[in-house]
């Protein structure tokens, strides 16, 4: 309901509203995406490289954001592990949103036996608690960049065709459904064309939540060890290299805590905020 | 109770049956996939081709995985969890004293959490568009943002570092006095409350809004009754279905916090005991922790289900 | 101060999704006395409902009372604290709810709501609210008045329980009740015992009502005065009589035309009897499991058979429940039939529309009642008639674009409509581009499922009449389903009635005045008149209606 956000001033463009917590959300987004994106490129120091004498270095003109336990330069690691962290989320949410929304609409579309045995086994699957799924794998199969996308993708899979079938269900029973099907259109159009634009919202709202969840659950399996492995490190490895540090407050455990934090909190921000479309019929 | 509800209820434990079967399945299937030939690895880099091979033989292990699968399960039914690879002592034995551990926690963390969460979660939906409302609110987005390992930390942080009130390690042999109990599990129950109790807020707040919104407790505030009356005879009851599946969602999150949880402060859980199986490959002991942990998992889905069947009044 | 109410220059706004302000009420002034009943009435969206709930003081949220008074016996509810009003709520001011089904706490018996406001405002101990209910019970005629009681809200009849409402606003002795549409949701013949009961006890207590409807002639039974409202102001005022007689506002007058029966003249065509387009024999359809002798468990249509003859309109007649949506949807293939033969246009049909050919489909459409669910709401207007084009002719984007103008322009539309989303249309507008479609793929037949019954008066009227225009234009047939024989009657050359999954009789319009079947007279008397002393003046036979009512 508007009236619950009225206090948050709004504002419109290209006839959709906008509001301040919003943006700031999206542009947090942005920064990291872009980071990841171009880490390489903008790095002060070379990731492996010992630059400091000490260890656990505070904040400092040319070491910005002080030093590791080793005495590598944090804003560097940082930087590079933007790009695991959220590099292997996305394409771990990608995997599994596609592949569950399009479960998800099939099983809906087509009903039957198909639809049941679906939503038996992805079920089943989803009531694996994920860590626990995530240890078991990562341990047997070890825990290389693709092997961790792909686990991550089949943790959430579950999670993404329950919420697009239950989205592509309510859909399914609106009479423009009747009318196509009656029409004798495929299920390929059905789906297509006349569920997928109907579910797209909630479905991107989804999206952006599971990539919170892969976030979380990577930095969680990194934390624990079994994420990425060293030399590459993601931002909840390099929490776990650097826990010696909370003694101390040193930046080198705080910074990529707050990374994480930052891209989890902006992306949940955004969700709530997202743009409205502006439908005002004159009245 | 009438027969349909008895009916529905029977089928939810059907279906609770039968995933509980898949997911046996499953567990078994990955942890087999598990790297390293456990009869060498038994027997050490020293052991000769021929004692691996007897070994093999010994344990099964070159049976077809469906056979060993059917093996385990019938030892399940007859309480015999099987025997450790790393210390040959029988898992049940290891299990026992760690997982009356676990559930300790997550007791503790449940007793806290519910009450907290629902308190918190009804009256921010009450006070919809306040401040405290809208503080809640972010707090709880913030909470489920962070990884657990970073509400710990911070707790660590706060608790320890900082206030130097708690001990940042819980040692449960240590307990002797009321003291000693709460700062063992100060920290763990405290990280574990706050991981759990933000999803429950925020689900619990939106079931209530949305009951609030319904025609009949408009048809309430036009008969002149008053928020709390509204609130409490009207939407909680109506509410009650999802709230109790929140707390039973909620609360199987803390299977996935009692791992890094237990991990973190080296609590001597059953969670820190699977990890510790993950890293010496014990391939038994993997398994019955994965069943337990999801068993657990399953139960509260189940037992929220069966509520939100029970308490469905157009089922009456 | 001589009125019960005096509503001055009331203003109500609501804030739009981008925050904007619109002033739904713009300045309405309206009287009750005491002891009267005066109706608003007006189409959705008029604002009926808005000036109903604000003389309790209330305003939906998102919605906020901005200017004028509300003196509702002698105290002005606009000026109030929530908290003083609601203590006059349910006392002084009661409400009957359009929904009674969806305004009871499902998780509580219905006793303990009935007597809610007995106990909110400390009225009676509960032990007398509870006989003072059970008195109301029998009052407003409802059946076990001693155990209805203790049930639950899903287990009493929609009849049943908007009379139940009425009970829980009457308990705190109201000297004004609210009637919000309290019997569109109803069928006609459990419609007047509803009226009945609702008249009986608000003159025996001389209590003044408010009674909101879109119904014209439901509104002639029981209001004293009528309020004509459209776009947030009063259009007129007057008493009972003298709108229905002498109405001056060019509005009312519309309303009223809309009722004017327009009868069908019957065409002339060549040997149609051995003409006919479409033959269904037999048919039987329903749901569940389906039992040895291929008979579904719950049978919705039971061996019905019909004929619609090419360029003639067969109406099908029923009240909810009846199996007249299920007989559409079996023809329609949608809900394939158990057992029957289905012949059109000389070919026997597949019962299941998946192994029609294409061109079968083509040949039948079918028009949905609510054009809301109809239409997708993710697809522009000439998205959504372009894909029968593409679909069954294979247009190219040129052809396409030039057909849906034509489309548009068929169904009355301006095609600048086109670039529009289903949720930028009225209803009206909607449901004519739900019509495009069908007409899009050159069907031979339309079945109409209730086409009408979501729309206001005039605008279901404007619709019936682009329907008998395009007959004429493209030589259609229609299979028109609707509860309401008005609509049925102005269109249709045959009418089939049915009841309880049965086909009672058919008959032609001419002879509506004199049914055969003993349904059918009962079904034919409950549609209100025009006349205001249709309910009093009605005697209906109690042995037909304990036999068919549905109570």
């Amino acid at each position: 309901m508007t009236m619950a956000r009225a206090a948050t001033p709004r504002r419109s463009f290209l006839g959709h509203s906008y509001n301040l917590v919003g943006v700031v959300a999206s542009l947090v987004i942005l920064a990291w995406t872009l980071i990841a994106i171009f880490a390489p490129y903008v790095l002060p120091h070379p990731i492996g490289d010992i630059v400091d004498d000490d260890y656990f270095g505070p904040m400092r003109q040319g070491l910005w954001l002080g030093s590791d336990y080793l005495g590598r330069d944090m804003l560097s690691r940082v930087l590079m592990g933007a790009r695991y962290t959220v590099g292997i989320s996305l394409a771990a949410v990608c995997i599994a949103c596609f592949s569950g929304v399009v479960l998800g609409m099939v099983a809906a579309v087509t009903g039957g036996w198909l639809d049941t045995c679906l939503s038996r086994f992805l079920d089943a699957m989803n009531s694996i608690p994920s860590k626990l799924f995530g240890l078991v794998v990562v341990a047997a199969v070890g825990s290389s960049v693709p092997v961790l996308i792909l686990t991550l993708a089949v943790i959430y899979i579950p999670g993404a065709y329950r919420f697009a079938r239950a989205l592509a269900v309510n859909i399914n029973t609106m009479d423009f459904m009747t009318v196509a099907r009656v029409r004798g259109e495929s299920t390929f159009y059905l789906i297509g064309s006349e569920i997928l634009p109907n579910i797209m919202r909630p479905v991107l709202a989804d999206f952006g939540l599971r990539f919170v969840f892969i976030v979380l659950l990577l930095s969680g399996l990194s934390f624990l060890g079994l994420g990425l492995q060293p030399p590459l490190a993601d931002w909840g490895a390099l929490v776990r290299e650097n826990i010696g540090a909370l003694p101390f407050a040193a930046p080198a455990v705080i910074v990529p805590s707050l990374a994480i934090a930052s891209l989890t909190i902006s992306v949940n921000l955004l969700i709530d905020n997202l743009p409205k479309k502006i439908r005002d019929r004159d009245a | 109770m009438t027969s349909r509800v008895l009916n529905l209820v029977l089928k939810r434990l059907g279906i609770a049956a039968i995933t509980l079967l898949i997911v046996l399945f499953a567990v078994f299937f990955a942890t087999s996939m598990l790297p390293g030939d456990t009869a060498s690895m038994l027997l050490g880099q020293a052991a000769t081709p021929e004692a691996v091979a007897g070994l093999r033989e010994a344990m099964h292990l070159n049976d077809p995985a469906i056979l060993r699968f059917l093996r385990w399960l019938l030892g399940l039914l007859h309480g015999d969890l099987g025997t450790s690879y790393a210390n040959e002592m029988p898992i049940a034995t290891l299990i026992g004293g760690r997982l009356v551990n676990t559930m300790k926690l997550a007791g503790i963390t449940a007793l806290l959490s519910v009450p907290l969460a629902l308190t918190l979660g009804i009256t921010a939906a009450m006070l919809r568009g306040s401040v405290y409302d809208r503080t809640v609110t972010i707090l709880s987005i913030g909470l489920i943002s962070v990884p657990e390992f970073m509400v710990a930390t911070l707790a660590v942080l706060l608790f320890a570092v900082y206030l130097k009130w708690l001990p940042a390690l819980s040692s449960v042999n240590e307990a002797h006095s009321l003291t000693d109990l709460v700062r063992i599990y100060a920290m763990p129950v405290i990280t574990l409350t706050f991981v759990i109790s933000a999803q429950m807020i925020r689900m619990t707040r939106a079931a209530v809004i949305e009951t609030l919104s319904t025609p009949y407790v408009e048809m309430a505030l036009l008969k002149g009754a008053s928020r709390i009356r509204m609130v409490m005879r009207h939407a909680l009851p109506n509410a009650l279905g999802p709230i109790v599946n929140a707390v039973a969602l909620s609360l199987s999150y803390l299977v996935g916090g009692v791992i890094i949880v237990e991990t973190i402060f080296n609590y001597p859980g059953i969670a820190k005991l699977m990890v510790d199986a993950v890293a010496t490959r014990d391939l038994p002991l993997i398994q019955s922790c994965a069943m337990i942990f999801c068993l657990g998992y399953l139960l509260l889905i189940t037992t929220a289900d069966i509520i939100a069947i029970v308490s469905n009044p157009r089922l009456r | 101060m001589s009125n019960l109410v005096e509503v001055r220059n009331l203003k109500i706004e609501a804030r739009t999704d981008s925050g904007r302000l619109v002033e739904i009420i713009k300045g309405v002034s309206l009287d009750i006395a005491e002891g009267e009943i005066v109706a608003l009435i007006g189409e959705s969206g008029s604002g009926k409902t808005t000036v109903a709930l604000s003389l309790m003081g209330h305003a939906r949220p998102g919605c906020r009372i901005t200017g004028g008074e509300i003196n509702v016996n002698g105290k002005n509810m606009a000026a109030f604290s929530e908290k003083e009003r609601a203590r006059l709520r349910g006392t002084d001011i009661a409400y009957v709810p359009q929904s009674a089904a969806a305004s009871f706490n499902p998780s509580s018996t219905i006793m303990e709501q009935v007597i809610e406001v007995t106990r909110i405002h400390k009225l009676m101990p509960p032990e007398q609210a509870r006989q003072r209910a059970i008195e109301l019970f029998r009052a407003l005629s409802l059946p076990d008045p001693e155990g209805i009681g203790a049930r639950y809200p899903h287990q009493v009849s929609g009849g049943q329980l908007q009379r139940l409402a009425a009970a829980m606003a009457l308990i705190g002795d109201p000297k004004l009740m609210i009637f919000d549409e309290p019997t569109t949701a109803l069928d006609v013949t459990t419609q007047i015992d509803v009226l009945k009961a609702f008249k009986s006890v608000m003159r025996a207590g001389g209590i003044a009502g408010v009674y909101v409807s879109h119904d014209l002639a439901v509104v002639a039974q029981i209001a004293d005065r009528i309020v004509v409202l459209k776009g947030g102001e009063v259009q007129e005022t007057g008493t009972t009589a003298d709108i229905l007689s002498a109405a001056q506002h060019p509005y009312t007058r519309e309303l009223l035309a809309a009722f004017e029966p327009k009868p069908r003249q019957i065409q002339a065509t060549g040997d149609s009897a051995a003409n006919p387009l479409l033959r269904v024999n037999n048919l039987t359809a329903g749901y569940g499991p389906v039992k040895p002798d291929r008979q579904p468990v719950v049978r919705a249509v039971d061996s019905v058979s019909l004929v619609v003859e090419k360029g003639r309109n067969l109406g099908i007649i029923g009240e909810s429940g009846c199996g007249k949506s299920t007989l559409a949807r079996a023809i329609a293939g949608i809900h394939p039939a158990a057992a029957g033969d289905i012949v059109f246009d000389g070919k026997d049909l597949q019962r299941a529309a998946g192994k029609r050919s294409r061109e079968q489909l083509r040949e039948m459409q079918i028009v949905f009642q609510y054009a809301d669910t109809a239409l997708n709401p993710a697809k522009a207007v000439e998205d959504i008639i372009s894909r029968p084009l593409v679909f069954y002719h294979g247009l190219d984007r040129q052809a396409r674009s030039k057909r849906v103008d034509e489309l548009l322009d068929m169904v009355r539309l301006p095609k600048t409509l086109r670039y529009r989303h289903p949720s930028e249309l009225s209803g009206g507008q909607k449901q004519r581009v739900n019509f495009a479609r069908a007409l899009a793929a050159d069907p031979k037949l339309i079945i109409c499922d209730e086409i009408t019954s979501a729309l206001d008066t005039v605008v279901a009227s404007a619709v019936i009449e682009l329907l008998k225009d395009l007959q004429r234009e493209l030589g259609l047939s229609y299979i028109f389903i609707s509860h309401d024989l008005s609509v049925v009657e102005t269109i249709c050359d045959q009418i089939m009635v049915m009841y309880n999954g049965e086909r009672v009789e058919q008959i032609t319009p001419d002879k509506l005045k004199a049914p055969s079947h003993p349904y059918s007279k009962l079904l034919f008397s409950s549609v209100p008149k025009l006349d205001p002393t249709w309910l009093d003046g009605l005697v209906r036979d109690p042995e037909l209606v304990s036999q068919y009512g549905h109570r």
